[in-house]
């Protein structure tokens, strides 16, 4: 078996909220988890359980308190607890790549370029970005009177599909999903599930959050279970 | 001290310190030469006016085309008559110094004949229409065409010292650029000329660099004349009197006018000859010769038009203008040619 | 990487009279990065942003930049002159009211070409190549290239500010609420545009602004400044969503959601 490529120690993280007078929420404790490649990890647990907060403290999004998250870039082992904001951006632009529930871009920017744009200063020219960005979009069954457009006016399961093309286009190593599926209908959610499929088969560690079922058996190597954190008195 | 370094380049020629620049604030004339007013300092300014002055004039000649303010003085005369230039010609005026004042080029406009009348009553100097005579040469708008010597000073009236003060409102602002060199202004002035009329379209008062350094005013010279400032042997001074400036070029000294390499500086000139001396190499005034819209083009300088009109007198003997190869109104004028203009009357802007 | 900071500051502090307007504020900037400065007015970000570049001179403290040749500079002990050749060709500053960098009686193109000339571009079809370019990479028609600004809406003034800024290929810029009294349609285009060109040419942005979508949207790196501290720093998306000190929760607590 190879080392993982993600792996947490000991990871706790809390929020404080001072203006409701300092109150501390804590959400994670000692949290050890390990995907390796070809991988699918789905978090499991209920509504409010943390496992969202998980997702986003291991793309660097929220800041752990405690712990470390330990990720292979580029042959070295970095500390995301850690490491300083550059290094965190390198690791998202060679590593780790996180597809969120909503999208949020640039107003204005067509749907194309949303997707085209990420595979920028990875080596494709602009046109063959392009033009991959528009054969991923197609299969995703957003039609290409549509890639002209900025995806602002989209419907919700259009956004999302736009922004799963925009997180697999550029195949990371390292792929964190939060509700891939969620507001899509039956053909898109068979779609998506093949593509996370075939990025597993290409050696992709996948961290999921999936609360429907019948993806999860389809795409789940195992189940990590976390649970609403209770700290010792 | 002062004044031994300013006279080395009228070529040495003043007898002494002592003699010139005594301490004596009422200069007793005892010069037997011309008319003389009694109760005036050697050309009008006191010796302390005149000391302050040529240490201006000598940072000025140390740090070419660079403005150096000066304690202008009330003059006779208002500003805008060339007070400036009046007071640094009084300044290096010495009393073996030969005088000529033109004004457009001519020698014989009111301007003129009042400054050089000025200088003969104060200062007792010989005065010259001939540039190949003088040594100090007081000018409004015009290099004389005769190529200037070695020891031979020209004093530029100047009306506004600041070659970016229609770009630039601010006078703090334009010496920083100076400061610093910053000159990409005075370039987008030429742009807009080119990208509006497809041509630099500065006739006169073209900004020049100096020594690579100094962006300058050459004051409201025609740019036809600009040419003659590169490396001119003689010392070239400037003097703003109501701006209270004056700058120089010292001899041999590099005098580029702005350009783009791909729009070359082109100075600018009628395509006729002289009506008179027949010229072509000359700057030209157009002058209105009667009420039938009768119009001729003549030398602006009219020393050097009366010169290549003696001298072909000379070799050929007497001839009116009429005679030679020019169409114009003179032609149709009587023998004595009393129908060609005089060179006072020509006019320009 | 691990090379050095185009732009580091270390403990500026400048107070106005009694008003402390800067305290300690440590800065570094790296080639290719956006680093948005927020907080509300008189929280110090402008004076910090003229400190950095070099206009206001801080009480206490050092700015070093770093030059193409990796040589450092301190940028308050420079000569005039390499400070003012600095800031006409390496470094670009955007202000929030274009009429304060732009000259209004001079056309779109003379704005554009002003900097290639100081620069002692000496070649009309050259100069006037690169405007028309310029125009065009900011969306401005080609033939207003010889009309006067004050013809212009205020979306293509600031374009244009941003043509004639970037035309030097400058390594590093200020923007002072480059996005500030804009409607929104025509701020978004600008966004967009800031973002795109900036990406393109790898240079490294101090950005000031009050808005936190606009930070959140072209700012790499994010700090929060409160009376002339930094409170927090660090990645945009980290502060922003996961703040930690309470003037940031409070700011981020603000943002209306459109």
């Amino acid at each position: 078996m190879n080392a993982p490529l993600l792996r947490t120690e000991a990871l706790s993280k809390s929020f404080t909220l001072h203006l409701r007078g300092g109150l501390r929420l804590p959400v994670l404790g000692g949290v050890d988890l390990s995907v390796e490649a070809g991988e699918c990890v789905v978090l499991s647990g209920p509504s409010g359980a943390g496992k969202s907060t998980l997702l986003r403290s291991l793309y660097g999004n929220y800041r752990a308190d405690t712990g470390r998250i330990l990720v292979r870039h580029l042959g070295r082992t970095v500390d995301i607890a850690s490491a300083d904001p550059r290094t965190i951006l390198a690791v998202r632009h060679h590593t780790m790549a996180y597809v969120s529930q909503f999208l949020r871009v640039v107003p204005r920017v067509p749907a194309l370029d949303i997707v085209a744009e990420a595979l920028l200063g990875r080596g494709p020219s602009p046109e063959a970005a392009r033009e991959q960005a528009a054969a991923l979009l197609l299969s995703l069954n957003i039609p290409r009177r549509l890639h002209g457009i900025p995806p602002a006016t989209f419907s919700g399961g259009e956004q999302q599909r736009v922004n799963l093309a925009r997180g697999f286009i550029t195949g990371h190593p390292i792929l964190l999903l939060d509700e891939p599926t969620a507001s899509l209908d039956a053909d898109n959610r068979a779609v998506v599930v093949r593509m996370i499929q075939d990025a597993k088969a290409r050696g992709t560690a996948i961290v999921a959050i999936c609360h429907d079922l019948d993806v999860r058996d389809l795409i789940a190597d195992r189940l990590f279970p976390v649970a609403p954190y209770r700290e010792a008195a | 001290m002062f004044a031994v370094c300013v006279r080395r380049w009228n070529g040495g020629r003043r007898r002494s310190d002592a003699d010139c620049y005594d301490n004596s604030t009422i200069f007793i004339p005892h010069c037997p030469r011309g008319t003389f007013m009694k109760g005036y300092n050697f050309a009008y300014l006191d010796e302390q006016t005149k000391r302050m002055i040529r240490r201006a004039l000598l940072k000025a000649v140390a740090i070419p085309g660079h403005q150096v303010p000066f304690g202008s003085r009330e003059m006779p005369l208002p500003y805008g008559w060339g007070t400036g230039g009046i007071q640094v010609t009084a300044s290096v005026l010495g009393r073996d110094d030969t005088l000529k004042v033109i004004d457009q080029g001519a020698d014989d406009t009111t301007n003129a004949v009042s400054i050089r009348q000025f200088f003969a009553r104060t200062a007792g100097v010989r005065t010259t229409t001939h540039t190949g005579e003088a040594t100090v040469i007081q000018t409004r708008h015009r290099i004389p065409e005769e190529t200037l010597r070695e020891n031979q000073i020209i004093v530029y009236q100047v009306p506004q010292p600041e070659p970016l003060y229609r770009l630039e409102p601010s006078r703090v602002e334009t010496k920083r650029m100076h400061a610093l060199a910053d000159y990409g202004l005075m370039h987008v002035k030429l742009y807009e000329d080119v990208a509006r009329l497809g041509q630099i379209s500065i006739s006169y008062d073209y900004p020049v660099m100096v020594n690579n350094r100094y962006l300058m005013s050459p004051s409201p010279i025609p740019a036809f004349d600009n040419p003659k400032m590169n490396r001119m042997p003689a010392l070239q001074l400037f003097g703003a009197g109501r701006e209270k400036r004056i700058y120089a070029i010292p001899p041999w000294t590099e005098v580029r006018s702005l350009d783009f390499d791909d729009h070359p500086f082109r100075p600018i000139n009628a395509h006729q000859a002289c009506g008179l001396c027949g010229a072509t190499d000359s700057y030209k005034d157009e002058v209105i010769t009667d009420d039938l819209g009768g119009r001729m083009f003549v030398c602006s300088d009219t020393d050097h038009c009366e010169q290549r009109r003696a001298a072909t007198v000379q070799r050929h003997g007497p001839a009116r203008p009429g005679h030679r190869a020019v169409s114009g109104p003179s032609d149709e004028t009587g023998d004595d040619g009393s129908g060609a203009p005089r060179h006072g009357e020509a006019a320009t802007p | 990487m691990n090379d050095d900071p185009i732009l580091a500051a270390r403990g500026l502090t400048l107070s106005f009279g009694v008003i402390p307007a800067l305290l300690n504020v440590d800065v570094d900037l790296w080639l290719g990065e956006i680093l948005a400065i927020v907080g509300e007015s008189g929280s110090g970000k402008t004076t910090l942003l003229n400190v950095l570049s070099g206009q206001l001179r801080p009480q206490s403290g050092i700015v070093t930049y770093r030059d193409p040749e990796g040589a450092a500079h301190d940028v308050h002990a420079m000569p005039p002159p390499m400070l003012r050749t600095l800031q006409r060709s390496d470094w670009g500053f955007v202000h929030q009211d274009p009429r304060r960098s732009l000259r209004m009686n001079v056309s779109a193109g003379g704005n554009v070409g002003e900097r290639l000339m100081a620069r002692g571009a000496r070649h009309y079809g050259d100069i006037r190549a690169q405007a028309l370019d310029w125009l065009e990479q900011v969306e401005i028609d080609a033939d207003r290239i010889d009309d006067l600004p004050r013809t212009f809406s205020g979306g293509m003034l600031q374009r244009l500010q941003i043509a004639r800024t970037l035309v030097t290929h400058p390594r590093l810029v200020f923007m002072d609420e480059p996005t500030g009294g804009l409607d929104v349609s025509v701020q978004a285009r600008l966004l967009d545009l800031i973002r795109t060109l900036v990406a393109r040419l790898g240079v490294a942005v101090v950005l000031v602004t009050h808005d936190i979508a606009v930070a959140r949207l072209l700012g790499h790196r994010i700090a929060v400044m409160q009376r002339g501290r930094v409170v927090e720093t660090g990645l945009t998306d980290q502060v922003l969503d996961d703040p930690r000190h309470p003037y940031t929760q409070l700011l981020v607590s603000s943002v209306l959601q459109a």
